[in-house]
C-alpha cells in the first residue's frame, strides 16, 4: 500500500509537469476532436503522429497518444449519442439509448451521464493499473523465452476471438501480419530475408507504413467509394447538461456496475474497450431497474452510463499487458509498443524499473488527462458538434498531407511514402473482402519478438517442441488459447457472437 | 463448382498464394534443425499454416451458403487510383519540388478523388494546409522537409 502511494506520488510528480500536463491536454483534445470527427479513427491518427514524437521526450510523446486512444472514447460516445453514428466502435452501444435520449430532447442528460460515468471508471482505472502492474510485473520476471511465446500466442488468439467477423480470417491475417514482419535481417544470424535486394527492406517495413497505408489511406478510399451520408443533428436541443436527481439514482449503480466489469476485461487479452461496452450493456439489461423506469432501447439512462463507465474503465486496463508485458492487446497499444521503440525503450517488464517516471507518470497522466476531458467535454459540446457538419470533403485531404509528411520526415526519404501508397491499395482489398485489419497489425508488431523467443525456446529445450507444454506456465497459456479458440466456435456460442457484431457499422 | 461466397472465395486465395509465397521464399534461407533454427524455420513453418487456412477459407467458400453470395461489389476505380497516385506523386515530388508546390498537387490530385468537387474549396483547403504543415512541421516540430523546389534554393 505505501509503495502504492509512493508510487503515484511519483507518477503525480511527472504528470503535473507543466510541460506533460500540455501534452496530455493535447492528446485528450485532439483525442476527442477524431473521436469526434468521422472517419477517423485512433489508430490512422496515433499512426499519423508517430513521426512528429521524434522532437518529443519518451514521457510526454506516449502521455500525449494515450491521451489521444482516451479522448477518442469520449468523442466517440458524443456522436453516438447526437447522431446514431458512433465514432468508436466501443460507443456502438451508446448509441443505442443515448440516440434515443437526444431525441426525447435529453440529450444533455445523456452527454453528461456519459462523461461523469466515463470520469469515475477513469479514475478507478487508474488505480487499478497502479495496483496491479508491479505484481504482474514480477510474474513477467519469471518468464522464460517459452513462456513468452505461448503467452503471445494467447494474445494474439485473445485479440481475435473477441473482434468481429470470420475467426479463421482473422488468424489467417494474424499469420499474414507475421509473416510481413519476416521481411527483415535475421537477428541471430544476420541474413537479410526477403528483401529482394532492395537495401530498404532490409531494415524491415516500416509499421508506419503499414498503420497509415491500411488504415489512413485504405479507409480514404473506402469511405469515398461510398455515397456521402445524410446526417441528422440535435444540436438546437442540447441545452440544460445537467441531469436530475432521479437520474443520477438511476445511473450511480449503473456506472459502478459498469466500471468493475470494464476494468476485470479491459485486463484480458484481446478484451479493452469494445468488449467491455457490450458486456456492460447485456448486463444493465438483465438487471432490474425501478419502476416506472423507461424500457431499454428507448433512451434508459443505465443504457448509456453502464456502457460508457465500462468502455473507458476498459481502454485504461487495456494498458496493463502493454506496459507489464510489453503485449499489445489491441492495435491502439500495438502503436504505442511501435512508439516506444522508436524512443529507444525496449517494451517489456523492464520498463518498470529502467524508467520509472515513464511508467508512473504515463499512469497518473491518465487520471489528469481524464479530468481534463470532463472540464474539455461537457461546457464544449457546443463545438464538437459544429466540428460535426465538416464535410468530408475537407477532411481527408488534410489527413493525406498530415500522413504524407508524417511518412517523408520518418527517415527522410520517400520509400515510405511509396510503400504506404501500396498498403492503401491492399488495405482498400482487405475491407473489400471483409478482412479486419487490426489483427494484422498485431502480428506484425509481435512477429520479430515472436520468432526470437519462439527460437530461443526451442535452443534451449535442444530442439524439442514439448517443452511448451511441459513447463506449467507456458501449458497453461496455451491451452487457455486453446479453450478460446473452442469456446468460440462452438455453435450457439458462435450464433450470439455474430448477432453481437451486428449492430457494428 | 459454385462460388457460394465471393469474399471468402478471393480471400482464401489470397491467403494461399501469400502463404505459399513466403513459404516458397524461405527455402533460400536455411532452415536448420529443431534444436538450431535457421532464418528459414520460422517463414516457412508459418507460411504453411497460412496456406493451409486459406485452403480451409477456400473450402468454406466453396460449401457454405452464404447469403446472396456474399459479394466483392464494384471496384472504385476513380478513388483508388487517384488516392494512389498523389501519395506516389507526392513521394516523388517532394525532394525536388519542395513541399510549397508538392502539397497543393496532392489535394488537388486528392479532391478529384471525391464526388463533389469545387475548385475555390480546394483551393482555401491547399492554402490552410499548406500553410499549417509549414507552421507545423518545419516551424514547430524543426522537421527537415524541403519547403521550396531545388531549381530556386539552387
Amino acid at each position: 500500500m505505501g509503495d502504492l502511494i509512493n508510487n503515484l506520488m511519483l507518477g503525480f510528480g511527472v504528470a503535473f509537469t507543466l510541460q506533460n500536463m500540455f501534452y496530455a491536454f493535447f492528446g485528450a483534445l485532439l483525442g476527442t476532436l477524431i473521436g469526434v470527427l468521422p472517419g477517423l479513427g485512433p489508430v490512422a491518427t496515433i499512426a499519423m503522429l508517430l513521426p512528429s514524437i521524434y522532437a518529443l521526450d519518451a514521457t510526454p510523446a506516449l502521455i500525449m497518444l494515450a491521451g489521444i486512444y482516451y479522448g477518442a472514447q469520449y468523442g466517440g460516445s458524443t456522436t453516438a449519442i447526437l447522431i446514431n453514428v458512433p465514432g468508436e466502435s466501443s460507443s456502438v452501444v451508446t448509441a443505442i439509448d443515448g440516440y434515443q435520449m437526444a431525441r426525447k430532447g435529453r440529450a444533455g442528460a445523456a452527454l453528461a451521464a456519459a462523461g461523469l460515468g466515463s470520469f469515475f471508471a477513469g479514475c478507478v482505472g487508474t488505480i487499478v493499473i497502479a495496483a496491479f502492474a508491479p505484481p504482474l510485473t514480477e510474474l513477467a520476471f519469471k518468464f522464460g523465452p517459452a513462456e513468452y511465446f505461448s503467452l503471445m500466442v494467447l494474445g494474439l488468439i485473445g485479440a481475435v476471438v473477441l473482434a468481429s467477423g470470420s475467426l479463421i480470417k482473422a488468424i489467417s491475417m494474424i499469420l499474414l501480419g507475421l509473416l510481413l514482419g519476416q521481411i527483415n535481417t535475421d537477428v541471430i544470424s544476420g541474413v537479410p530475408r526477403f528483401s529482394f535486394d532492395v537495401p530498404e527492406l532490409t531494415d524491415g517495413i516500416g509499421f508506419v507504413a503499414i498503420a497509415m497505408g491500411v488504415f489512413g489511406f485504405g479507409e480514404i478510399i473506402a469511405n469515398l467509394s461510398r455515397p456521402a451520408e445524410h446526417r441528422e443533428v440535435f444540436t438546437k436541443d442540447v441545452k440544460g447538461i445537467w441531469p436530475t436527481k432521479q437520474d443520477f439514482k438511476n445511473a450511480y449503480p449503473a456506472v459502478l456496475r459498469g466500471t468493475a466489469l470494464g476494468s476485470i476485461l479491459g485486463v484480458l487479452p484481446g478484451g479493452g474497450a469494445l468488449l467491455a461496452s457490450f458486456a456492460a450493456y447485456t448486463v444493465e439489461k438483465k438487471t432490474k431497474g425501478n419502476p416506472g423506469d423507461v424500457p431499454f432501447g428507448q433512451g434508459n439512462i443505465r443504457g448509456v452510463a453502464g456502457p460508457e463507465a465500462a468502455n473507458n474503465a476498459g481502454a485504461q486496463t487495456s494498458f496493463i499487458p502493454m506496459l507489464t508485458l510489453g503485449i499489445p492487446p489491441n492495435a491502439v497499444m500495438a502503436l504505442m509498443v511501435g512508439a516506444m521503440t522508436i524512443k529507444g525503450i525496449q517494451p517489456g517488464p523492464q520498463v518498470m524499473t529502467s524508467n520509472p517516471e515513464l511508467f508512473w507518470g504515463l499512469i497518473a497522466s491518465m487520471w489528469v488527462g481524464n479530468a481534463m476531458l470532463v472540464i474539455l467535454n461537457l461546457p464544449l459540446i457546443g463545438i464538437w458538434i459544429k466540428l460535426l457538419t465538416v464535410p468530408y470533403r475537407f477532411l481527408f485531404p488534410a489527413i493525406m498531407s498530415f500522413c504524407c509528411i508524417g511518412l517523408y520526415t520518418l527517415n527522410n526519404n520517400n520509400f515510405d511514402v511509396f510503400m504506404a501508397a501500396g498498403f492503401g491499395i491492399v488495405g482498400y482489398f482487405f475491407f473489400k473482402l471483409g478482412c479486419e485489419p487490426a489483427p494484422l497489425l498485431l502480428g506484425f508488431i509481435l512477429g520479430p519478438m515472436m520468432e526470437e523467443n519462439l527460437r530461443r525456446a526451442l535452443l534451449l529445450s535442444r530442439g524439442d517442441w514439448s517443452a511448451f507444454l511441459t513447463r506449467p506456465l507456458s501449458a497453461g497459456l496455451l491451452i487457455a488459447a486453446a479453450l478460446m479458440i473452442i469456446v468460440v466456435s462452438l455453435p450457439s456460442i458462435k450464433k450470439k457472437r455474430e448477432v453481437a457484431f451486428q449492430e457494428e457499422p | 463448382m459454385k462460388i457460394k461466397s465471393q469474399k471468402d472465395f478471393w480471400s482464401g486465395l489470397m491467403f494461399v498464394a501469400a502463404g505459399l509465397g513466403f513459404a516458397a521464399g524461405a527455402t533460400n534461407y536455411s532452415f536448420g534443425t529443431s534444436a538450431r533454427p535457421g532464418p528459414g524455420y520460422f517463414p516457412f513453418g508459418l507460411g504453411i499454416l497460412l496456406a493451409v487456412l486459406g485452403a480451409m477459407v477456400l473450402f468454406k467458400s466453396l460449401t457454405v451458403e452464404s447469403e446472396g453470395g456474399d459479394p466483392v461489389g464494384a471496384i472504385p476505380w476513380r478513388p483508388l487510383i487517384l488516392i494512389t497516385l498523389s501519395v506516389v506523386v507526392f513521394g516523388l515530388a517532394l525532394p525536388r519540388l519542395g513541399l510549397i508546390v508538392t502539397l497543393p498537387i496532392l489535394i488537388l490530385i486528392a479532391s478529384l478523388a471525391g464526388d463533389e468537387f469545387r475548385l475555390k474549396e480546394v483551393i482555401v483547403n491547399f492554402i490552410v494546409l499548406t500553410v499549417g504543415s509549414w507552421l507545423v512541421f518545419i516551424k514547430g516540430l524543426n522537421l527537415v522537409i524541403p519547403l521550396w523546389p531545388t531549381f530556386i534554393t539552387g
